[in-house]
């Protein structure tokens, strides 16, 4: 029998190897260089002690980029969550073309996001882009949305917004598909309008895809980098700069190895933490809502 | 019984050991290059267009030498294959792909480029070096990176720097590739900061007229950086072309981690290097102590921010390709970076061709004096050259003397005549040869216009009060915390004062960091080239 366990562990060998190989061992090792001064003149794993994480907890510039993200996390993903349910209680139903909207809603969310970041740096360019021209044409006036910090910001989230609204809809769409039908005949029996139907039987059966979508869409959220990047290079001052793209500069364009390292573990270890909590808020929060 | 594996260890390291000479024999065997006829005749004429319809139909002659056509064609590198590493395509980039290529079909060897993004060069190139790992033979990069590349970069041989190219290299320009008295950096670029106006609008009849009513000043091609802001300031707004759109003062490269330092140094130069001071701009260089936030850098910012009101639209954000274009293209009066806005303004198909002027960087009615703490009242200008593409063959490379080969064809007379024309190879004049006026108007550009460019270009290299980039180890983030610097005040968050403290606050921990003597060794070379001594 122990022969026989034995043998059929050595089938689950190959699979543990390649999760060892790339999860277990480059969080392994980040650790490790955590703990080192490995940076662009120094490249070795000596050993600093805790040195890092005591820098990173007194760096302003860290802590000013988390808040800007729950700000920028928190406002996209309830705007996308609020679009995405409604485009897919659109499509839900018998609707003409339904096949047709239920492609092109996924379209964004098919495209490289530091593409249409660019494209969009080019829709919002001040002297040059449509969004401009078209506020000129209503007689509105030229609003300098990457030279701001309100209009960045507002940039920035319309970015985020457009490219992963799909993606919201896309699993809500699937929830929806996957409800029973024997509710919403009740309440049609019951004699329930559109509206009632909706927040007491749609919405507190969704509840289980709801949570799922929202934190899993907080999480992508979180590493929010690539669109800063291309369109505003955390500007103007730093009034975008998220703690991703803080990291892409302390880790690969100053290589300052070590202090990102620790820096990377503490955001992990904050976001796992946050993200928790909003995990299990939200489930309380909707199932309050459907017990009501 | 013990002594068995012991033997067995023995026979294995035995193995390893002749197996790795073998290699090493092998790979010292690769490097010389068999002798094979020549492809081309000493003199023939070279042109890019067969390589594509991008390229003009200039044609050059091949000087003969040690680098020409000719004679790279008589080496055959069939067997071996070159690894390069430069920058995205077309800055750098696409003159090395062109060269990869020409160079594969006249020896017969294997080049592969990589192209890799402004902002992850420094990591893609230097983390191999550390490594030990020869990822790349040769490598392309902004030129202030020296002070952390240097230590993992072959010296350039002797037989390359008696090539004839390569002794008509300007002064400035062997400095820059000079560490610790070794060459290791070939030099294919030159680069600078300077001064590009529209001749169109400041030598117009109307316009002096109304500037002199609103100002009560001549207007000229600006000295000052105050009389920049004042011109800038007049015509921001105004339709310079009649075509109904209004036009700016000024484009500049504002874009936070989009080379804004290079901007600000440029503004900065007149007031902070004075040439009666010794011993740094940037730091003291006896006490290491930052000087960045001394009331020479505070004014330059101080312009910088007052400037921002003759900035096009969105020229608080302009990165370097912005700027190109917001000049090149006409829509601002002036601009100061590198010659690719100047080379833009100049295509053929520019609709301000012939009507711009090359002019040395602004300067001030007064620097200041470090030493005295006060500001010295007199007329000051300082050229700042600023970093500018160079190359290097890794330390650990096995194909040492085919890398060199690449590196002497890539910057052969034939090749540079011909990139110094195409605007977006980002190759700028950097042998002495390139002052040459006639070769300008060859291309199409007027008389006085290629004069400008030339006299203004070749003046920058007579100066003895020049401002050299920080070439220290890790420079990149010294500049990244200018960067953030600057763009904090810029946008209004701090006072110019406020957040120079801030950046010498982090540049004294940056040099805690990699070490206060090794950045202090470095940054005596750089003062030694600005002290002239």
């Amino acid at each position: 029998m122990d022969g026989l366990r034995r043998h059929k562990s050595m089938f689950l060998l190959p699979g543990l190897l390649t999760l060892f190989l790339i999860i277990i061992f480059p969080l392994l090792f980040t650790i490790r260089v955590s703990f080192s001064g490995w940076n662009v003149s120094n490249p070795s794993m000596d050993f600093i002690g805790g040195a890092n994480y005591t820098a990173v907890l007194h760096d302003s510039r860290f802590w000013a980029s988390i808040t800007r993200l729950i700000l920028l996390a928190g406002g996209t993903v309830l705007i996308q969550y609020v679009i995405g349910f409604g485009m897919a209680l659109l499509v839900w139903r018998e609707v003409r073309g339904r096949r047709f909207w239920r492609v092109l809603f996924l379209v964004p969310m098919m495209t490289t996001p530091v593409v249409m970041a660019a494209i969009w740096q080019t829709i919002f360019h001040e002297s040059l882009g449509p969004a401009n021209d078209l506020l000129g044409m209503l007689g509105l006036t030229r609003i300098p949305w990457l030279t701001e910090s309100a209009p960045a910001l507002f940039a920035l989230m319309t970015v985020e917004v457009w490219q992963w609204t799909p993606f919201m809809f896309l699993l809500l769409l699937a929830g929806l598909l996957s409800l029973p039908k024997e509710p919403f005949m009740a309440a049609a029996i019951d004699g329930a309008g559109t509206w009632r139907t909706f927040w007491k039987v749609t919405f507190p059966l969704m509840a289980p895809v709801s949570v799922a979508a929202v934190v899993i869409r907080l999480i992508e959220a979180s590493k929010l980098s690539d669109s800063v990047y291309v369109l505003t290079s955390g500007g103007p001052g730093s009034s975008t700069e998220t703690p991703g793209y803080y990291l892409y500069i302390q880790g690969l364009r100053d290589q300052q190895t070590g202090y990102s390292g620790a820096m990377s573990l503490l955001y992990l270890v904050l976001m796992s933490v946050t993200l928790t909590v909003v995990a299990t808020l939200l489930t309380r929060a909707f199932k309050l809502k459907g017990d009501s | 019984m013990r002594s068995r594996p012991y033997r067995a260890l023995v026979a294995v390291a035995a193995v390893a050991a002749l197996t790795a000479t073998a290699c090493t024999a092998q790979n010292q065997a690769q490097q010389k290059p068999k002798e094979k006829a020549g492809l081309f005749k000493p003199g023939s004429e070279i042109s890019y267009q067969k390589y594509g319809k991008d390229y003009p139909a200039t044609k050059v002659k091949d000087v003969p030498g040690p680098c020409s056509y000719d004679s790279i064609s008589r080496k055959d590198y069939s067997g071996q294959t070159l690894k390069i590493i430069s920058h995205a395509v077309p800055v750098i980039g696409e003159p090395t792909q062109l060269h990869a290529k020409q160079f594969e079909d006249i020896t017969g060897g294997k080049v592969e480029v990589v192209n890799v993004p402004f902002g992850e060069l420094h990591q893609k190139i230097l983390t191999p070096l550390q490594a030990g790992q020869p990822a790349y033979d040769v490598m392309f990069y902004p030129s202030l990176w020296i002070g952390d590349m240097a230590p993992y970069l072959e010296p350039v041989p002797q037989e390359y720097l008696d090539t004839p190219g390569m002794k008509d290299v300007t002064e400035a320009y062997m400095d820059v590739a000079t560490w610790n008295g070794k060459v290791v950096q070939y030099p294919v670029d030159g680069d600078r900061h300077y001064l590009k106006v529209r001749t169109d609008v400041l030598k117009d009849p109307e316009w002096k007229a109304a500037y002199k009513q609103a100002t009560g000043n001549d207007l000229e091609v600006p000295k000052t950086w105050a009389e920049f802001q004042q011109i800038a300031q007049f015509f921001t707004g105004k339709d310079l072309d009649g075509d109904g759109k209004r036009n700016h003062g000024s484009a500049e490269v504002t874009k936070r981690d989009d080379l804004t330092f290079s901007a600000f140094i440029s503004r900065a130069a007149p007031y902070v290097k004075n040439p009666d001071v010794k011993g740094g701009v940037f730091f003291d260089v006896e006490t290491m102590k930052p000087l960045i936030n001394t009331p020479g850098f505070v004014r330059a910012l101080e312009d910088m921010v007052k400037a921002k009101s003759t900035w096009a639209p969105g020229g608080a954000n302009f990165g370097l390709g912005d700027e190109i274009f917001s000049f090149g293209g006409g829509q601002t009066l002036m601009s100061y970076s590198w010659d690719d806005a100047f080379i833009q303004a100049q295509q053929p198909d520019s609709r301000i061709r012939n009507q711009v002027q090359a002019a040395p960087l602004p300067g001030s009615s007064e620097v200041y004096n470090r030493t005295t703490k006060s500001w010295d009242k007199k007329a000051n200008q300082a050229p700042y050259f600023t970093w500018g593409w160079t190359s290097a063959v890794a330390k650990a490379s096995r194909h040492q003397q085919m890398a060199f080969d690449y590196l002497c064809f890539f910057s052969n007379e034939a090749n540079t005549a011909l990139d110094l024309t195409i605007g977006r190879f980002g190759v700028n004049p950097y042998r002495y040869a390139h002052f040459d006026p006639a070769f300008w108007q060859e291309q199409g550009w007027e008389k006085d216009v290629a004069e400008s460019y030339v006299l203004t270009l070749s003046g920058m290299e007579e100066s003895r009060n020049r401002v050299f980039d920080l070439r220290v180890p890790g420079v990149n983030q010294y500049m990244s915390a200018l960067a953030n610097g600057i763009a904090s005040a810029v946008a209004g968050q701090e006072s110019p004062q406020q957040a120079l403290d801030g950046v010498a606050r982090e540049w004294s921990k940056i040099t805690d960091q990699i070490g206060k003597d090794k950045v202090q060794s470095a940054y005596r070379d750089v003062v030694a080239l600005e002290d002239n001594s």
